[in-house]
């Protein structure tokens, strides 16, 4: 292997590692939130209702990310709206905002006259190429959403985990829940930017699995997913560089090779404390 | 003596025209020890949410010191928890302290005193060691007593406790039944138990919830009560002779 510093000469790769980092922090923060919470699920129906937003935004001729925002917060508080209300089986409601927003976005791409918008990028992300705009735009989300999350961490902690009893002290949990909601909505769709519709959930999820083989804390998850993010990022990045694949896929591969190898640690060490007690 | 919770007239439950609590009237009073019993999915826990402002009635009023603002009075509230569904990761300290939040507001920090308050409440039930634990971590027994932590650290002015002793053993339950009769001299308490054989000896009142409230002012109970009041609970099931009961205070 050549000299690996070498590829920093390419602003793209600057770009695509700091883009990397951001998301990390983006993704370490509200996967822990949605990990916790246990709303993997809404956030899969979030993102793929965004692929209509996308789809809107083509045939409208505006920035596909602006559409896909504004789906993702639209079902986002949507669905906390149908939560909030009950009696709606959540489960059914969400496969059909699912596969609702991406039979949209199909055929709003395909009424779209002219050239067929790269689609692969968006199911699949190009981190590769991430311009400085894009970057920019993280660097601000990014930045809000750490303020939000060290001024008020303990609201949105407490709501989080046991919102009913959080309500009874006077929190202010609808308030809260919406809040968060959007935020996660909007990390989600800068997120999409990275790994694509179909992989962004796992950088929202396996980082937290591993994070949680070490912790049971919620700050020291948040820390721990976005070191392990990062770290997947990164070496995911260098990997598609090099081998010249998709940068989304050989992340995700190697999240989960992350994630694979700490597991095995775990279970063998486990065995030999078992063996010499 | 002034009420500090009056419940009149509710009507409440969880689909439209289909009320799990009917007539419901209720005075909580300062000092009040109110014993709720009833069978299984009569309606306590829907009457405690309803108390908590976390549903909203039908039709009725409540008063809380006499305003409808929920946030006039402090609170306490231990929910019935079933056992396994909190792998969330918070530590056992954390939970006591969200018991202070809303008092705290959005950008409320702990002081240290607040701090070693909660480390005080765990340490009387006996779970300071798991301070720093995840409360997933932790039995269902465990759970209830640091919810129970949870539910007294902000000195509420009313505690309500929803099936505190499902999980906890013989030897803490005794512990907890001493603990609410001191806590009782500073708050008005209302415990949901099944258990009226044993709470029947220290509790002041009894009310019986099976869709409709039945108040026994007196914490003695029979079978007679029991039946002019159609509330088939656990006096038989438990096997506890009803003459026990009147003889147990
Ligand atoms: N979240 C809910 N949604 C719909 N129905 C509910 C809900 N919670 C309770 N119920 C129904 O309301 C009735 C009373 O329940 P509950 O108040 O929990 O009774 P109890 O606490 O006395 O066992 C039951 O029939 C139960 O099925
Ligand atoms: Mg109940």
């Amino acid at each position: 292997m050549q000299d690996i510093f070498s590829i920093f000469q390419y602003s793209f790769f600057t770009n695509a590692l700091i883009a990397g980092l951001l998301t990390s922090i983006l993704a370490g923060i509200a996967g822990t939130y949605i990990v916790s919470r246990k709303i993997v699920f809404i956030s899969g129906g979030i993102t793929h209702a965004s692929f209509g937003g996308i789809g809107l935004a083509y045939f409208l001729g505006l920035n596909p990310f602006l559409g896909a925002a504004v789906f993702a917060i639209l079902s986002a508080v949507g669905i906390e709206w149908t939560t909030n209300k009950a009696n709606i089986r959540e489960d059914s409601a969400i496969a059909i905002l699912w596969s609702l927003g991406m039979a949209i976005g199909i055929i709003f791409v395909f009424l779209t006259p002219g050239y067929a918008p790269n689609l692969m990028s968006f199911l699949f992300g190009n981190i590769l190429t991430v311009s400085t705009t894009d970057i920019l735009y993280m660097l601000v989300l990014c930045i809000i959403v750490c303020i939000c999350i060290v001024v008020f961490y303990r609201p949105i902690l407490y709501t989080a985990f046991d919102a009913e009893y959080a309500k009874t002290t006077h929190l202010n949990t609808t308030l809260i829940k919406y809040i968060t909601a959007i935020f996660v909505a909007l990390t989600i769709v800068f997120s999409i930017r990275i790994a694509g519709i179909i992989l962004v959930l796992s950088l929202f999820t396996i980082p937290q699995a591993t994070a949680s083989i070490f912790t049971h804390d919620f700050k020291k998850m948040i820390f721990l997913s976005i070191g392990i993010g990062f770290i997947g990022i990164s070496t995911g990045l260098i990997g598609s560089y090099y081998f010249n694949l998709p940068s989304g896929a050989i992340i995700i591969f190697t999240l989960i090779l992350i994630w694979a190898l700490i597991k095995a640690g775990e279970k063998i060490r486990n065995l030999i404390n078992a063996d010499n007690p | 003596m002034n009420s500090l919770i009056t419940l009149s007239n509710i009507n409440a439950g969880y689909m439209a025209n289909k009320p799990v609590i009917k007539n419901i009237h209720l005075d909580v009073k300062a000092n009040d020890f109110i014993g709720i019993i009833g069978p299984n999915g009569g309606g306590k826990s829907t009457l405690l949410k309803v108390i908590l402002g976390l549903i909203a009635p039908y039709s009725g009023s409540i008063l809380y010191k006499g305003t409808s603002d929920h946030t006039n009075i402090n609170i306490g509230y231990l929910p019935q928890i079933n056992a396994n569904d909190k792998s969330f990761p918070i530590k056992v300290i954390d939970v006591v302290l969200s018991g202070l939040m809303g008092s705290k507001g959005f950008f409320g920090r702990y002081t240290k005193e607040e701090k070693t308050e909660a480390l005080r409440l765990l340490q009387f039930v006996k779970l300071d060691q798991h301070a720093n634990n995840a409360i997933g971590k932790l039995s269902g027994g465990q759970m209830q007593r640091v919810y129970l932590c949870r539910a007294i650290i902000n000195n509420p002015e009313v505690l309500i406790l929803d099936e505190p002793n499902n999980f906890v053993d013989k030897h803490f339950e005794a512990e907890l039944y001493e603990l609410l009769q001191e806590l009782n001299k500073r708050m008005a308490i209302l415990l949901v138990s099944h258990d009226i054989g044993t709470i029947s000896s220290f509790i002041k009142t009894i009310a019986c919830v099976n869709e409709e409230l039945h108040y026994h002012n007196s914490n003695k109970i029979s079978s007679e009560i029991l039946q002019t009041y159609s509330c088939p609970i656990e006096l038989i099931s438990h096997g506890k002779v009803p003459h026990r009961v009147l003889h147990n205070h």
